[in-house]
């Protein structure tokens, strides 16, 4: 009982990594048409605005160790610790949520860069070139911050009020021993808000329901006199921010590297393709769905009986999925069907 | 045509020496790789389906080869007929699967599967793959045909053919045999009925299925060939190289063979093989500079604009080849999709339009 709840978290909390970044990729393909195999790197420079913040904010300097009297010590003590004391010390230990909210600018800064410098000359190619393109992005964006960060992964630490567990055997009634890791919780909380600001957005502002009614047919839209070209910008710079959201969240969970990205971005495609590609509710149910299977794929009861299934799981249902149901789960008529 | 082509091919260590590559490791690897390209080229130039899987056909004929070597013999021609055969085979399971989808889909599910075959030669396929240590020969492996015909037990287990080792030059000479043989097969495969019909399908599937051609058999085909030329590849990689790693079947493998196809000309019969000896070539370059050669290099500069320089550019060598690959494949696919083949049309239009 206590493994299966824990099990149901862990595929909660993976599911909400995958719909995070498939939802941008269904935004950017149903909207523009263009399939972006730079996505993942998206999620990764979310992850490494975190990184870079966190260096920026512990710049250090060496002063005198006070609590050493018999011999000179010197340690290394952040500028913001020598001017702002215990409140530097405190904006250092909150550095993934401060990161979070600069992340928003700089995602929307990054993928309106993208789609006006490149995206937007290729919305009349055919998909191989935008797959191409984006490829060749993908890898000059990993590579640039392999560069400046170096290969090895680089550990963030979530503020330390949440770096324990949550009592939740406690909260739910059940065994008081059971207990869950705090920053995967507020992970999985922060995946339903962004996911619902999206969806309110898209559904419940008049914007929204150009960039809707823009996926469902570009063309009278813009013979309706509105001006699409700058909703494409705005839904790229959205998508941008979702998956940098998404990577900056996660810097807590696993420490990023510069090849996070495209391992996110194999298994979101398999999710977007399952979830049926052009739709968002679909995104998100496949999300959470292979999320949930592939946790349960990983339980050592299930290994056993099927050894390596937790490597294959997503893809076998992915395979299934297109062999039986080619549109995909909640996939739309007409959407890319050949 | 092939003639040309065999020629060239076969004088490379000749007209190489001027450009410092005329030795046989990298020519090897040229001729290995425009293999490998050539067969994509099939699959992508020819049919129009891009697969961003088909390192794994890379991997499957190294770890076929190897073996080969182990369980059958050292002698290249089974290594080579066993990966060329077992890569078709994966190909059929993974064609028929992925073919059902086109466009985006086919991409998606090449690559996922790629990956999926990359996980588990590192972790569930380890008794067949060794996993991170890599498959290798040893002395005391069986060798059923060897032992059949006396051979005792060699010291270094080797490749050979036929007594001769294949090593230094001789390598070269086997792969570029293999590459004589490839051409020549995918030149019979352009210009026949059956290339003709692959061509209608890159133009416009929908149209053939209308004109009452089912598509999916040639399609399917097509993938098999392709995924045979790149078993043919791993097997080679594995006999000038005996050890057999997954880091074959990653995606930035998959993405390179796209990018030596894409730069050298999809749908050409001589673009892909320039785009992999130019790519192969310059990548033994990049890969090998580091601060020291660059600051070597720039040396004749002022200090301080030499220091600038050297900044800007380390990040595309050394470990950063992978920058200098991703900018170079975003160029061509933005300015020049036909590749450089087209290019060198176009300029020779141009001289042309002028003498006329």
């Amino acid at each position: 009982m206590d493994a299966i709840l824990l099990q149901i978290l862990n595929g909660l909390d993976k599911g909400g990594a995958y719909a995070l970044i498939a939802l941008g990729l269904t935004l950017t393909f149903g909207t523009l048409g263009v399939v972006n195999f730079a996505h993942g790197a998206l999620f990764m420079l979310g992850a490494f605005c975190v990184v870079g913040i966190q260096q920026v904010l512990t710049i250090s300097e060496r002063v005198r160790d006070p609590s050493i009297t018999f011999f000179e010590a010197y340690i290394e003590q952040p500028y913001l610790v020598s001017w702002f004391g215990d409140t530097g010390a405190a904006i250092i230990d909150w550095v993934i949520p401060i990161s979070l909210l600069a992340a928003i600018p700089i995602m929307l800064l990054v993928g309106i860069l993208m789609e006006r410098g490149l995206i937007r000359f290729f919305y009349k190619r055919p998909h191989a070139e935008q797959i191409l393109v984006t490829f060749g992005l993908a890898i000059v964006l990993a590579e640039i911050v392999k560069a400046w960060f170096g290969a090895n992964p680089i550990p963030v630490q979530p503020p330390e009020i949440v770096r324990g567990s949550a009592d939740i055997g406690a909260w739910l009634g059940i065994d008081a021993n059971l207990s869950y890791p705090w920053w995967r919780l507020i992970y999985l909380v922060s995946s339903f808000v962004i996911i619902g600001g999206v969806f309110a957005f898209l559904n419940l502002t008049t914007y929204g329901m150009v960039v809707r009614a823009g996926m469902a047919d570009r063309e009278t839209v813009q013979l309706l006199g509105i001006d699409i070209q700058r909703r494409f910008t705005v839904v790229f710079g959205l998508a941008a921010v979702v998956a940098g959201l998404a990577g900056a969240l996660y810097t807590g969970i696993q420490p990023p590297n510069y090849n996070i990205g495209m391992e996110f971005l194999v298994l979101s495609f398999v999710v977007v393709v399952v979830g049926g590609m052009g739709s968002l509710p679909g995104a998100v149910a496949a999300g959470f769905l292979l999320g949930m299977l592939q946790s349960f794929a990983s339980l050592n009861e299930v290994k056993s009986l099927l050894p390596g299934i937790d490597q294959v799981v997503i893809y076998l249902v992915a395979v299934i999925v297109l062999l039986t149901r080619p549109r995909g789960l909640l996939g739309r008529k007409g959407v890319m069907e050949a | 045509m092939t003639v040309i082509f065999g020629i060239v091919v076969f004088t490379m260590p000749i007209w190489l020496q001027p450009f410092g590559a005329a030795y046989p490791d990298l020519m090897q690897r040229f001729a290995i790789y425009g293999i490998f390209a050539i067969g994509f080229n099939i699959l992508f130039g020819l049919t129009g389906y891009l697969s961003f899987g088909h390192a794994a056909f890379l991997g499957v004929g190294s770890y076929t080869a190897v073996w080969s070597f182990k369980l059958l013999s050292l002698n290249i021609i089974p290594a080579i007929i066993c990966s060329t055969l077992m890569a078709g085979v994966f190909a059929v399971v993974i064609g028929y699967v992925s073919l059902r989808r086109s466009g985006i889909y086919f991409s998606i599910l090449t690559l996922a599967f790629a990956q999926m075959c990359y996980n588990l030669a590192y972790s569930v396929l380890t008794p067949i793959t060794n996993g991170e240590t890599g498959l290798r020969v040893l002395r005391d492996d069986p060798r059923i045909i060897d032992a059949m015909f006396g051979s005792t037990t060699v010291a270094v287990p080797r490749a050979e053919i036929f007594g001769i080792a294949i090593t230094g030059m001789t390598g070269f000479w086997a792969c570029a045999v293999c590459l004589m043989i490839a051409f020549y097969v995918a030149l019979r495969i352009t210009r026949s009925p059956f290339g003709m019909m692959l061509r209608g399908i890159k133009s416009n599937q929908t149209r053939m299925s209308y004109v009452g051609v089912n598509t999916r058999p040639y399609t399917l085909v097509a993938f098999i060939i392709s995924g045979m030329y790149a078993g043919l590849a791993g097997g080679l990689l594995a006999i000038v190289d005996p050890l057999a790693g997954a880091e074959r079947m990653q995606w930035t493998a998959s993405g390179e063979v796209v990018l030596m196809t894409i730069l050298g000309g999809a749908g050409t019969l001589l673009g892909p093989f320039v785009g992999a000896v130019i790519i192969k070539y310059f990548e033994n370059i990049f890969s090998s500079l580091g601060d020291a050669t660059l600051a070597d290099a720039f040396s004749f500069l002022p200090p301080s604009v030499e220091h600038v320089v050297v900044t800007i550019v380390s990040p595309f060598v050394g470990e950063g080849w992978h920058l200098t690959l991703g900018v170079l494949f975003m160029i061509v696919v933005i300015f020049l999709p036909g590749g450089l083949v087209e290019g060198f049309r176009r300029i020779g239009r141009l001289f042309r339009s002028k003498e006329r």
